[in-house]
């Protein structure tokens, strides 16, 4: 008779300890999954127009541009030819800058230094900056993914 | 086995020993198998303040989460609940608790204080806990205004507009007051800044203090029992606070969470469109449903009422009714003797008709929409 007892309470118990484990993981999911934020959808960009002419822009300078939600860096070596980069630093994604007197692209935040080709050459930077394709068309200037 | 439960049994007392020199749990703990509730034909209505609290907390969860993802601005707050909605995963179920949660929250405060104010619970030495419900009253009906607006939709738009222009009516403070909480003569971003100001940091502070207050007394001096029950003679019957009325009071939580889940789940919140300064308001415009009666009762007061405004007339009255509200225990002396308090009663049921009648009144009547 009391094993009887004893199973019945078991029953009941494991049932309402189930139930209540089912309620805690039907709250804790979503909100799990709600905590992990959505990759922006959105349409890639692979190109924007430039919003300046190409001859305001001085040899040996630099100007950031928008690239869809990131930044861009627009160059103008001293020789004069026009190179784009994605200005996010390889490293900590800080935004990088052109350095006029040095002659090359730097993060500030660590120290990274990059050539003019983009190539990491001093500090931290494990790799590269994305090279972006400059096309001029007279007085217009597009910069688009994949050299 | 039985070495490894009586191990545990010796960490945990450990345990309790180490807290209790220091914080006291055995007087906690008398404090607790002491306290009991009183049972009677009106026991129902104490789990309407838990069932409140619980929606409270719901409140507190759900709009932490909703701060992830919203952003306070008049460019992106609307972007930001409708990314909410579309993009984040469960974001239509977290926001739909939130908006759900606030109109049951209120639901369930208004029966909570309107069973208090039948059975007298508010009379001596229960008048703190009666001057902080009815404070909170006034802080959740804040919170519902200022997160109306928070969506940057077209209809809380215009109902901010409204509801800003009536504080702004007020004599003398009014158009200061009113300046204060739009950041400007009109709704702006600047008002969007301040009502999330507002809603996510003031009032919660303020309902942290006065709810800590309210739950603290209610535990202190326990449940009052109805005069009627109290006067009959024999010793009321109770039953244990614990387990026996947390555990009823954790039925009324779930009810209320299934009521919820319910209701986000089939009826999710709405986003409408995105409020535009420059565009007409929009026909069927009104206020949350809560304050759908005095939004009726301002439409049938007369432009002029002798020399007064009628608006005015009507935001003062209201204000009085308020203040009145508030301080119905020192007002009701019969009740605060134990006596019979007619008149107190009969005010309360004309106040809970003229309630529902002038809400339903505000979505049945013609133009009332």
């Amino acid at each position: 008779m009391e094993n009887v007892e004893n199973s019945r309470r078991g029953v009941t118990l494991f049932l309402l300890w189930s139930g209540f484990g089912a309620l805690v993981v039907s709250v804790l999911y979503p909100i799990v999954r709600y905590l992990v934020p959505p990759k922006i959808g959105g349409p890639t960009i692979s190109s924007v127009p430039i919003p300046w002419k190409p001859a305001e822009i001085k040899a040996n300078s630099g100007r950031l541009f928008k690239f869809g939600s990131r930044p861009g860096l627009l160059i103008k070596t001293p020789a004069g030819e026009l190179r784009a980069f994605g200005a996010t630093c390889t490293h900590l994604n800080c935004t990088v800058q052109y350095r006029e007197e040095k002659q090359d692209i730097w993060c500030a935040c660590h120290n990274g230094i990059y050539d003019l080709n983009g190539k990491n050459i001093s500090g931290p930077p494990p790799r590269p900056l994305e090279a972006y394709k400059v096309n001029v068309r007279g007085e217009q200037m597009i910069v688009s993914k994949g050299v | 086995m039985a070495q490894s439960r009586r191990a545990r049994a010796h960490r945990v007392q450990v345990l309790k020993n180490w807290l209790d020199q220091r914080i006291d749990l055995a007087g906690m703990r008398q404090f607790v198998e002491h306290k009991v509730v009183p049972v009677h034909r009106h026991t129902v209505w104490y789990y309407f303040g838990g069932m409140t609290l619980f929606l409270f907390i719901v409140q507190v969860l759900t709009g932490i989460l909703l701060l992830l993802y919203y952003q306070p601005s008049a460019e992106q707050a609307f972007e930001s609940v409708q990314f909410i909605m579309t993009q984040v995963e469960f974001g239509w179920l977290i926001r739909s608790i939130h908006g759900w949660s606030a109109n049951l929250l209120i639901a369930t405060m208004m029966i909570h204080l309107f069973s208090v104010y039948f059975t007298r619970a508010y009379r001596k030495p229960r008048e703190l806990t009666w001057i902080s419900g009815v404070l909170l009253l006034g802080i959740m009906l804040l919170f519902g205004f200022s997160g109306y607006l928070l969506p940057w939709n077209e209809l809380s738009y215009f109902a901010t507009k409204v509801g800003t222009d009536l504080v702004a009516q007020l004599p003398v403070i009014g158009p200061t007051v009113g300046r204060i909480l739009r950041g400007g003569d009109e709704v702006t971003g600047a008002t969007l800044s301040r009502f999330y100001g507002i809603h996510v940091a003031l009032l919660p502070l303020l309902t942290t203090g006065i709810l800590g207050v309210h739950v603290f007394l209610v535990q202190k001096q326990g449940m009052s029992a109805p005069l009627d029950i109290e006067r009959g003679g024999r010793p009321v019957r109770t039953m244990p606070f614990f387990p026996n009325f947390l555990l009823r009071d954790l039925v009324g939580w779930l009810s209320a969470l299934a009521v919820l889940a319910a209701l986000a789940a089939y009826s999710p919140w709405d986003l409408g469109s995105k409020a535009d300064p420059f565009a007409a308001a929009p026909a069927g415009i009104q206020p949350e449903w809560y304050f759908v009666f005095m939004f009726q009762t301002l439409k049938y007061i007369p432009a002029k009422i002798v020399w007064i405004d009628g608006e005015i007339l009507g935001v003062v009255v209201f204000s009085l009714v308020g203040l009145w509200l508030w301080l119905v225990p020192f007002l009701d002396h019969k009740a605060a003797r134990g006596e019979d308090s007619p008149l107190f009663f009969w005010i309360g049921v004309s106040a809970l008709a003229y309630i529902l009648i002038f809400s339903i009144l505000g979505y049945v009547a013609p133009g009332g929409k």
